[in-house]
């Protein structure tokens, strides 16, 4: 059977991909953020998955305003990178598992869980940057992965305890896969920021950190916290956090091991954050 | 019955619900055309013509050829579809951000390094954080504009 190994969170912010598409990794002002990620790096390739189920949110380049999915999967065999305006992201495709994710599919829409199913679709900066901090710039990804679109864009997105109940059973399908796939589930976007109006450039890292403490030690009670606080007191686009819940759902009951936690302020306009919970056997 | 909106009173912040979505509809739509390098480059070339094969508002036209990034989202528009308006001027995110508070890129960049703007004064319309309106624009352009 499959198992869930490892779950990854780690902000996806577009200017990341930019450092590492012009080769700024080193300049002052990126070095400290991507040498928080040299651990991630060394230890992802020693806890290689053989597929990632990546859940992250489209920025409006997979999904126009004609329609705007609550939870989607990307069923297809690859995916193929999104030119957000800037041209496209000089990256690899992204080669999916269509099997797995029709196995997913199924189980968690008999979950109560009513994924759209996204069988063509082309995956954007919040998918890709994750990639690249983990794995540094491949030829060719070294897994496979399939993206898992949330909405957090278009008001209401859904609520953390929403989230958090759909990695349960994400969870469930993913173990109750027959082959023996070793499955990492990622939480990417946030952590605190905001992006538009007046209010732009919010940083609450207080509040980031008791989030990060909060989702690993009781989901639950993070969980139970409304929209609002997230745009209160993380900005308006820091509402992005909720899709930890999703990856933090996926994992065992039991208190998952804390390999590694980063925070680093800032990365453009966004608090950094990147957290890596080894399920415990 | 209309149904509550708890976010209506974070100050300098629009939260682009299905009202909004619908007011801005063809401006994202609009936006989202500008993800091909061809529509870039038309675009670029003409914005009137351009812009007068959508069904926008004038009001929404004039914010998208002034760039100003407050009023287009005021009027339906959403920073992720702005983004490539933004990105065809070359813009980056952080400037994009950075314009919408009346600060130079430069002062913005200075606040992000500095750790960003403190949510202290900021949760709540009636405080008085620099995102509250009687402190528009921030920077020097405030400073000068308050004497």
């Amino acid at each position: 059977m499959a198992r869930i190994t490892a779950s990854v969170y780690c902000s996806h912010v577009p200017a990341i991909g930019a450092a590492i598409d012009l080769g700024k990794t080193e300049e002052p002002y990126w070095k400290p953020l991507f040498a928080g990620f040299d651990f991630s790096k060394k230890w992802i390739k020693e806890h290689l998955p053989d597929v990632i189920l990546l859940v992250y949110n489209d920025h409006a380049n997979a999904f126009s305003l004609d329609i705007v999915p609550t939870f989607a999967i990307g069923t297809a065999a690859e995916f193929q990178v999104a030119d957000e305006g800037w041209g496209p992201r000089p990256v690899p495709n992204v080669i999916g598992h269509p099997d797995l994710a029709s196995h997913i599919a199924q189980s968690v829409i008999q979950d109560d869980f009513d994924l759209t199913i996204v069988n063509k679709m082309e995956v954007d900066h919040g998918l890709t940057v994750p990639l690249n901090l983990m794995f540094g710039s491949p030829g060719a990804w070294p897994c496979r992965v399939i993206p898992f679109p949330v909405n957090v864009v278009l008001y209401p997105v859904p609520s953390g305890r929403r989230c958090l109940a759909l990695g349960h059973a994400l969870r469930k399908a993913i173990t109750s896969y027959d082959e023996p796939l070793k499955v990492q589930v990622w939480g990417t976007g946030g952590m605190s920021h905001q992006l538009q109006g007046p209010r732009a450039g919010l940083i609450n890292k207080k509040w980031d950190n008791e989030f990060l403490d909060r989702l690993i030690a009781d989901p639950e009670a993070q969980a139970a916290v409304p929209h609002i606080e997230y745009v209160r007191e993380a900005g308006s686009e820091g509402i992005e956090l909720v899709m930890w819940l999703i990856a933090r759902g996926a994992m065992s009951d039991k208190p998952p091991k804390v390999v590694h936690r980063f925070y680093h302020v800032p990365g453009s306009n966004t608090a950094i954050g990147n957290l890596i919970l080894e399920n415990q056997t | 019955m209309a149904l509550d909106k708890p976010y209506k009173d974070v100050p300098g912040t629009t939260i682009f619900d299905a009202d909004q979505a619908r007011k801005g509809y063809w401006l994202n739509q609009f936006c989202m055309s500008l993800m091909k390098a061809e529509n870039r480059e038309r675009f670029k070339a003409d914005q009137r013509a351009y812009l007068d094969e959508w069904p926008m508002t004038e009001e929404q036209k004039q914010a998208v050829m002034a760039v100003d990034l407050n009023r287009c989202i005021q009027l339906g528009g959403n920073i992720y579809f702005l983004s490539k308006l933004g990105a065809t001027h070359g813009k980056s995110f952080q400037q994009m951000a950075g314009s919408m508070t009346g600060m130079t890129e430069q002062e913005y960049r200075d606040l992000m390094i500095q750790g960003g703007r403190s949510v202290e004064g900021n949760r709540r319309i009636g405080e008085d954080g620099d995102a509250q309106a009687q402190h528009q624009p921030q920077g020097a352009a405030g400073k000068k504009a308050r004497g």
